[in-house]
């Protein structure tokens, strides 16, 4: 068996035995990057000295046998939008094309305190926004699986990075569902925790009341032990939350699984609905009970988020204004300062949600626009707590299609974000879910969404750990 | 339709720079977008309270205390160091007119 097909827990039982270094290990995958990467384009930024110098440490670690962390010695790659002190950070933008981050992220701490090696920083949507890495201004990610089609977005370069085996893991950042579709469409695990799991300093805000970082990995166990390392309440976030620990023992013949009736409506894609329901019924035959719930404010999910997330956005990216940090165009005056460098330095769909956010948020819009979008917010947040109190977890697709070619969906924004009408209310409540590989349409990977309780993470990833293909 | 003359006004409030080029682009983008979530004009709130966060969000307070130790001493350099145009340990910028 080939070290890449090992587990988080093997690898780590390995270099604990001293079968192979951690240096072997590091090497392994920069040479794998080296390989492949010029053909999937997942990485932004490649630190093979920093990586080579983390991996020796641990192995002094191993030579003193001192006490080895599950994540010692494993190889990482972080989303380009997380900082990693003294290394460029780019957000996929143009306005930070030089940009070195000035210290770590909070989970890139926790990362670097358990000796996690950390390889390199993965391409991402300018800022995160889009759904397929198009919108990097760098260069596209191709899907491993097929490279004429898109990895997913926005964390499509963390993706794309763990299926094509260039890392063991890898950290990505969710607004409306950018770990869930990505995950989706390269065939690997993505986890949204709940709104306040996971600390967010550090991270660029896109939307702060919807963003979340979480883990891209290849097996559920390995999600489980990236997900306890990053966790946790940080002082340096005010919305982070000290987890309690909740008892997610469950006999999948007490489970109690809802399958809202409004995500399986027109738009989606024939083969990936009857993957979807097979996996369900999969855990109908293994005793689960099968309940059909409604959502009944599903339709209004996606128009509500394509507000939220747009105004936040606005107010969070005023701060590129060529003055602080970042690229900056020579002006005349202030005010041609500010505008020729967000000009130049945000693509175009960085602006077009700059303008919709300004423009929802405006003087006489706000009410319109604002105002109720967050009183529907309120609607679709008691929508899943009325089913919740019916059922346990809740099964939907991730993703109405698997993943679409390079440049098919460029030319018309709408149908873009249409990409997100399964992922997005789940954000909008503050859930955790997670993105389970459980099929292929020919060679083209779908998941499984499964969206638990808040602070239910434990859970929603045992009960995707008992899927057998 | 978004007319020309919004466009132009909500990029000067976001400060974007657009050319005549781009306002016509912007004004063809946004408008099916706009309409898109017009689609919320159906929804029944009334009653309904808004929401900011899926958590109760509470302000977080501290004394306001010097912190030395918690604050390494590079970090206002390395920040500063980030600044396009700098004058001493100042942060320089165009005059406003």
């Amino acid at each position: 068996m080939e070290l890449k097909e090992f587990t988080i827990n093997q690898l780590h039982e390995g270099l604990k035995k001293k079968e192979f270094s951690a240096v072997d290990l590091a090497k392994d995958y920069l040479d794998e990057i080296k390989k492949e990467d010029n053909k999937i384009s997942a990485f932004l930024t490649v630190i093979e000295d920093s990586a080579m110098s983390q991996a020796k440490e641990v192995d002094e670690m191993i030579s003193k046998n001192k006490d080895l962390d599950i994540l010692s010695g494993i190889p990482c790659a972080i989303k380009d939008n997380i900082l990693v002190d003294g290394i460029k950070c780019t957000a996929g933008s143009k306005i930070l094309e030089n940009y070195v981050a000035p210290y770590d992220a909070t989970v890139v701490k926790k990362l670097k305190n358990l000796g996690a090696v950390i390889l390199g920083k993965t391409n991402l949507d300018e800022f995160a926004m889009g759904s397929s890495t198009e919108n990097s201004a760098f260069f596209t990610t191709k899907n491993p699986n097929d490279l004429s089609r898109v990895p997913g977005g926005s964390s499509g370069g963390s993706a794309a990075a763990v299926a094509g085996n260039m890392c063991k893991f890898a950290l990505g950042s969710d607004t409306g569902g950018s770990i869930r579709q990505p995950a989706s469409f390269c065939g690997v695990v993505g986890l949204k925790p709940t709104y306040g799991a996971v600390s967010r300093y550090g991270l660029m805000a896109f939307a702060s009341s919807l963003d979340q970082i979480g883990p891209i990995t290849k097996t559920i166990e390995d999600c489980r032990a990236v997900f306890n390392a990053i966790k946790g309440r940080d002082e340096m976030d005010s919305t982070s939350v000290k987890l309690e620990s909740v008892n997610t023992d469950f006999k999948i013949q007490n489970l109690k699984i809802g399958v809202p009736k409004e995500y399986f409506v027109k738009g989606i894609d024939p083969d990936v609905e009857k993957i979807v329901r097979e996996a369900i019924k999969k855990y109908e035959q293994m005793g689960a009970k099968i309940e059909e719930i409604s959502l009944p404010h599903t339709e209004y999910a996606l128009a509500c988020y394509y507000i939220i997330a747009p105004s936040e956005a606005s107010a969070n990216l005023a701060r590129y204004d060529g003055i602080k940090y970042g690229y900056s165009a020579a002006g005349n005056d202030l005010l041609s300062v500010y505008l020729e460098s967000r000009e130049r330095g945000f693509g175009s769909e960085v602006r077009r949600r700059i303008m919709l956010g300004t423009y929802t948020l405006s003087s006489g819009y706000y009410d319109a626009y604002y105002l109720r979008a967050q009183k529907v917010r309120t609607l679709i947040k008691m929508d899943f707590e009325k089913a919740f109190q019916k059922v346990d977890v809740i099964f939907t697709p991730v993703c109405p299609t698997p993943a679409f070619k390079i440049g098919e969906k460029t030319e018309d924004p709408l149908t873009m974000y249409l990409s997100d009408i399964f992922t997005v209310s789940v954000n909008m409540a503050g859930l955790p879910a997670v993105s389970l590989p459980v099929g292929k349409v020919s060679n083209l990977p779908v998941g499984l969404q499964i969206i638990g309780k808040a602070f239910e993470e434990d859970k929603i990833l045992s009960i995707g750990e008992v899927f057998k293909n | 339709m978004i007319s020309k003359e919004e466009v132009k006004h909500i990029a000067k409030l976001a400060r974007l720079g657009l050319t005549e080029e781009e306002v016509e682009k912007f004004q063809k983008d946004l408008s099916p977008v706009l309409d898109y979530i017009e689609k919320l004009k159906k929804a029944e709130i009334s009653g309904v309270e808004p929401m900011s966060h899926s958590v109760r969000v509470e302000n977080v307070k501290r004394e306001d205390e010097v912190c030395v130790d918690s604050v390494p001493t590079d970090k206002a350099e390395k920040l500063l160091e980030l600044s396009p145009d700098k004058k001493e340990r100042h942060l320089k910028v165009k005059s406003v007119f």
